[in-house]
């Protein structure tokens, strides 16, 4: 009789059909699901979308790879939760492009940290980090103080996430979806730009500010 | 979840436990029509492939593997919508809101399940909840007599407040200091318990420039503030500071007409003493005449929300220690 698994081993395509077909078995139970359920697609009540600012700050939050170093993602756990405050829930998550819950702390979890210290005390700290937190190894974000963050791209960007978070989006009250930004919102996408003071004292708003603005949001939805 | 995704989930986690089941079985049977220990025929470099059974201890444990596997399914949730015969979950992972999260641990706890983080928080609660409601009953001036409090409380200042007033709580520029006895908003424990709780948003220290009359209206009310100073007054120029001086009622509104600040004239609205040598933006001609060119803003967070009233009674006794030691 001939070995049966010598078809498998002997045989390229008949190899590579069996081996996908197994490791997909994991991601078919545990992920393909999250797709379709009601507590991974729908948003907690209190989520509110970026304003462009902080849209702004996230994506320079994202070039600067703060999560490589910060976690957006409180544990279950108690040790957690009295320090960084309610765990996180899929619900608050709904809309993020990508998202950023990283996988090392070097430094604290900022899923809440909006709130928690003053513009000041985040401007002082990006600028340098041990003038407030002497044992800190973070490294000084000086330069963002020097570069002018602009609006042009504010309106494509909150057209960008309608899209991306149609089936998503908070449901009125005949169940149709509300969009995250009405045409109103992308008609006057940025125009805070014009009226919000830098925290730097420039004429003008700086990736600081956008950062910061960014920051002073994180974990609204659930505090 | 939809029945859908849950059969879908329960057939192919047990089929997967079923194939491993099957395909050990095809294994352990001897297909391959050499008899057992005999040469497969293959040969390279003097190195011969026998046809050798499974090793028996290794397919005994691929097979308590696979029991152990349909055990924990029992027992945890892990088959679609069966929630385990434990009723145990690790927590309540579809809460839309703080208080739907309170309700949620309320009912699967009068439902018996057993969530593993409330059983956590719970535990802590009875713990410490007694300790923490002994010192709600106190307040902030007899609490800081209280050594078992004070430590709690500088645990938590060196937490949550340290990042801003120090691990010394001796404040930086734009940061209180919190240990030498002078206050914006007044040093009593109440109001330092208000100041934690409800934060303090400092505004009305805006932007004065135009209204003094510009860059030399800026200097000459930096030049009467620091009159104020006694040890500062000597190098003052007077005939800047009594232009100042003019100005000065603007200030006053706030400030007080004698400059001692609005926490001397009982009011809360944040405004410094300008006659001591305490500055909380730094005290030279260049930083007074910068606080009333471009205004300051010093924000105190709210800790209600985050660390919730008992805690902050701690804290309120912990800072209000520090400035009234015996």
């Amino acid at each position: 009789m001939q070995n049966k698994h010598e078809k498998f081993e002997k045989h390229l395509g008949w190899f590579f059909t069996a081996t996908i077909a197994a490791i997909s078995i994991g991601g078919l139970v545990e992920i393909t699901p999250l797709f379709f359920q009601k507590e991974t697609t729908t948003p907690v009540e209190s989520l509110r979308p970026y304003t462009a600012l902080e849209m702004e700050g996230r994506d320079i939050y994202i070039r600067e790879g703060c999560n490589n170093c910060h976690s957006q993602m409180i544990r279950p756990l108690r040790a957690e939760t009295e320090r960084y405050g309610h765990y996180s829930v899929a619900g608050e998550s709904v809309w993020e492009h990508p998202f950023l819950w990283g996988s090392k702390r070097t430094g604290p979890d900022l899923a809440r940290v909006g709130g928690r210290y003053s513009d000041d005390w985040h401007y002082a700290h990006l600028m340098d980090p041990r003038s407030v937190v002497p044992q800190s190894n973070m490294p000084s974000y000086k330069w963002l103080a020097e570069t002018p963050v602009s609006n042009e791209l504010s309106a494509a960007k909150m057209e960008l996430f309608n899209g991306l978070t149609k089936n998503r989006s908070h449901k009125d009250e005949n169940g149709n979806p509300i969009p995250l930004y009405s045409s109103d919102d992308i008609a006057n996408a940025g125009s805070e730009f014009k009226t919000t003071k830098s925290i730097t004292g420039k004429e003008s708003l700086t990736e600081m500010d956008a950062l910061i603005a960014y920051l002073q949001s994180l974990g609204h939805a659930l505090k | 979840m939809s029945s859908f995704w849950s059969i879908w989930i329960t057939v192919l986690t047990l089929g997967t436990l079923v194939g491993c089941y099957l395909i050990l079985r095809m294994c352990l049977k001897n297909f391959a029509g050499v008899p057992e220990g005999e040469s497969m025929g293959h040969e390279f470099d003097g190195i011969e492939e026998l046809n050798n059974p499974l090793p028996k201890w290794w397919s005994t444990f691929f097979l308590v593997t696979i029991i152990w596997g349909f055990g924990y399914l029992a027992l945890y949730p892990g088959l679609g919508n069966f929630e385990g015969l434990l009723g145990w979950k690790s927590s309540n992972q579809d809460v839309t809101s703080l208080s739907d999260s309170k309700a949620q641990v309320a009912s699967a706890k009068a439902a018996g399940l057993h969530v593993q983080y409330d059983r956590e928080v719970e535990r802590a609660d009875e713990r410490f909840g007694p300790i923490f409601a002994e010192f709600a009953q106190q307040d902030v001036e007899t609490l800081s007599k209280n050594e078992e409090a004070l430590k709690i409380g500088q645990r938590l200042f060196l937490q949550n407040c340290s990042q801003c007033h120090g691990s010394d709580a001796k404040g930086t520029t734009g940061f209180p200091n919190l240990v030498d006895n002078d206050w914006l908003y007044g040093g009593d424990g109440a109001t330092i318990e208000q100041s934690i709780l409800h934060g303090r948003v400092g505004q009305g220290m805006i932007a004065w420039d135009t209204m003094v009359g510009g860059e030399e209206g800026v200097k000459e009310v930096a030049a009467y503030v620091l009159s104020l100073n006694p040890d500062r007054a000597a190098k003052v120029d007077s005939a800047l500071a009594a232009k100042g001086e003019a100005k000065f009622a603007m200030c006053a509104a706030c400030h007080g007409s004698d400059a001692t600040g609005s926490a001397a004239m009982g009011l809360p609205l944040g405004a410094p003493n300008l006659t001591d040598n305490v500055w909380l933006y730094g005290g030279s001609e260049r930083a007074v005449q910068q606080s009333i060119r471009n205004g300051r803003a010093g924000v105190m967070p709210a800790w209600k929300g985050i660390l919730g009233e008992d805690k902050v009674r701690v804290i309120s006794a912990y800072v209000y220690s520090l400035s009234n030691q015996d």
